[in-house]
């Protein structure tokens, strides 16, 4: 055998088990927070999308191709190296990673909700506004129940991405499950088992995610 | 005119309308007195729908003036009527569709209660007794707890007709409530139509039902390329018509001609 073998040894790891615990606590409060966030911004910009407008339009579309036609990455590192240099005021990583994640899947959050609002027929809003409902009472009683159907299953895709990505905020120092699976290793000498390890807790999260998201998906199709 | 007669319910004077470059209505002027059912006959595409979603304003027009009861809207290129404005105008004139338009996430009696809920801010009890008897009138009392996937296309339009009752309209618009029905499906709608114009409802429609129109309503405009071409009763613009084109467009429906040619 001219391979080199390889002795695998996970036992180590329990040593570093809350340090684990610690960064996967990062990763979902990260995952959390710019989901909530995004969404706030994704509604708000979704929803003025709507607008007929150019004026209006303008500045939101400019956003969302901003931050989906550039990589995640580019923008972490954007906003915590450039922007200050922009405004002369030092962005603490954290907060930097926080703003970047939630703009980021904010732009696709107001796209999925602008595409789930243009989805209801032209018919729905003819007959609410026949009926003399004004502009936000079709939004709210007609059209938004039966959009909402339709965003849930990319919603629910882009937020389980949205796991994955905040994985980047590990290059700014933000202490997330990635990061300290690069202290551990740089502690350790040992890659293999550690990201190995990193990896394994991912899917292990994911995974189930995945799976309930296609479950949901199959029953709002069977309710239509 | 005799000064004894009431002005007329609905009166549209000189209404332009394009789309993009696509002049759609020319200079359009009709008048529909209370109690009365006017039809609109003429090729598609020749602005009758469009005409019909202009009496309340789903269709803004460039030019003319609306009035619908004692509510005046006078259009001016790019002078829009605010949002609560075209609601409360939008409120007292029904309409119909031809494609429905139920609210496909709400029981036939949530349908029919919408707009007395939400838009007249009734007290939910009454909404739903409201509408309870409404459905009753189009037959569907029994249905009323079904999802519009659950009914038939008839039932379907049944229960948007009761829809646009529920606001007590002044005027009831049917934008070809028929043409999406299969054929055995048609007589249930014009039934309940035809109790409406019984009951002294004013109405506008948009048909291809020859023989429907005929017999139901009291002014028939043939309308064609945006404009009317002829206008008067059934019997002179469907069984003797002047104009070129409205013969043309009649000669398609032959068998009618020669139903009434016989009687």
């Amino acid at each position: 055998m001219t391979a080199v073998t390889y002795h695998w040894d996970f036992s180590f790891l329990w040593m570093y088990r809350w340090l684990l615990l610690k960064g996967l606590g990062f990763t979902i409060v990260y995952t959390v927070g710019s989901i909530v966030f995004g969404l706030i911004v994704g509604l708000l910009v979704g929803l003025l999308r709507l607008s007929k407008s150019w004026l209006v339009n303008f500045p939101l579309i400019a956003y969302i191709e901003a931050f989906r036609c550039t990589p995640l990455l580019v923008q972490i590192i954007w906003f915590y190296y450039a922007f200050p240099v922009l405004v002369g005021v030092d962005i603490p990583a954290h907060a930097a990673g926080m703003l970047v994640l939630s703009l980021y899947t904010g732009a696709f959050y107001a796209e999925i909700f602008r595409g789930g609002v243009i989805s209801i027929e032209r018919g729905q809003w003819d007959a609410a506004r026949a009926i003399g409902m004004r502009h936000i009472q079709v939004l709210r009683r007609v059209i938004l129940p039966q959009a909402v159907k339709r965003m849930i299953p990319p919603f629910i895709n882009q937020s389980i991405i949205q796991l994955k990505n905040t994985s980047l905020v590990s290059t700014i120092a933000v202490a997330d499950l990635l990061y300290q699976g690069q202290l551990i290793t740089s502690a350790t000498y040992r890659p293999l088992e550690t990201y190995t390890t990193v990896a394994i807790i991912y899917f292990a999260i994911l995974f189930p995610l995945t799976v309930g998201a296609q479950v949901v998906e199959r029953r709002l199709q069977k309710s239509d | 005119m005799s000064a004894a007669e009431p002005p007329p319910m609905i009166e549209v004077s000189d209404l332009w309308k394009a789309f993009g470059s696509l002049q759609v209505l020319k200079g359009i002027s009709l008048e529909v007195r209370k109690g009365s059912a006017v039809a609109l006959i003429g090729p598609s595409g020749s602005g009758k729908s469009t005409l019909l979603r202009c009496i309340n304003l789903l269709e803004m027009p460039e030019r003319g003036r609306v009035r619908v009861g004692d509510q005046i809207i006078d259009c001016a290129r790019g002078k829009l009527p605010a949002d609560k404005e075209l609601a409360s105008f939008r409120a007292r004139t029904g309409m119909v569709f031809q494609l429905f338009n139920l609210f496909p996430h709400m029981t036939a009696l949530q349908n029919v209660s919408a707009g007395p809920l939400f838009v007249k801010k009734l007290p939910a009890g009454e909404a739903k007794e409201l509408a309870m008897a409404l459905l009753a009138k189009v037959d569907l009392a029994d249905k009323a707890h079904d999802y519009p996937s659950h009914l038939s296309g008839g039932q379907r339009q049944r229960v948007a007709i009761a829809r646009a009752l529920a606001m007590s309209p002044e005027v009831l618009l049917f934008d070809e409530v028929t043409s999406a029905l299969d054929p055995e499906l048609v007589g249930e709608v014009l039934d309940v139509i035809r109790s409406l114009v019984e009951e002294g409802m004013t109405m506008v429609l948009v048909t291809h039902e020859m023989a429907f129109a005929h017999e139901v309503a009291k002014t028939v405009a043939f309308i064609s390329d945006g404009a009317i071409v002829e206008i008067g009763s059934p019997r002179d613009v469907l069984e003797m018509p002047q104009n070129a084109r409205t013969q043309a467009f009649l000669a398609r429906f032959h068998s009618f001609a020669r139903t009434f040619a016989r009687t």
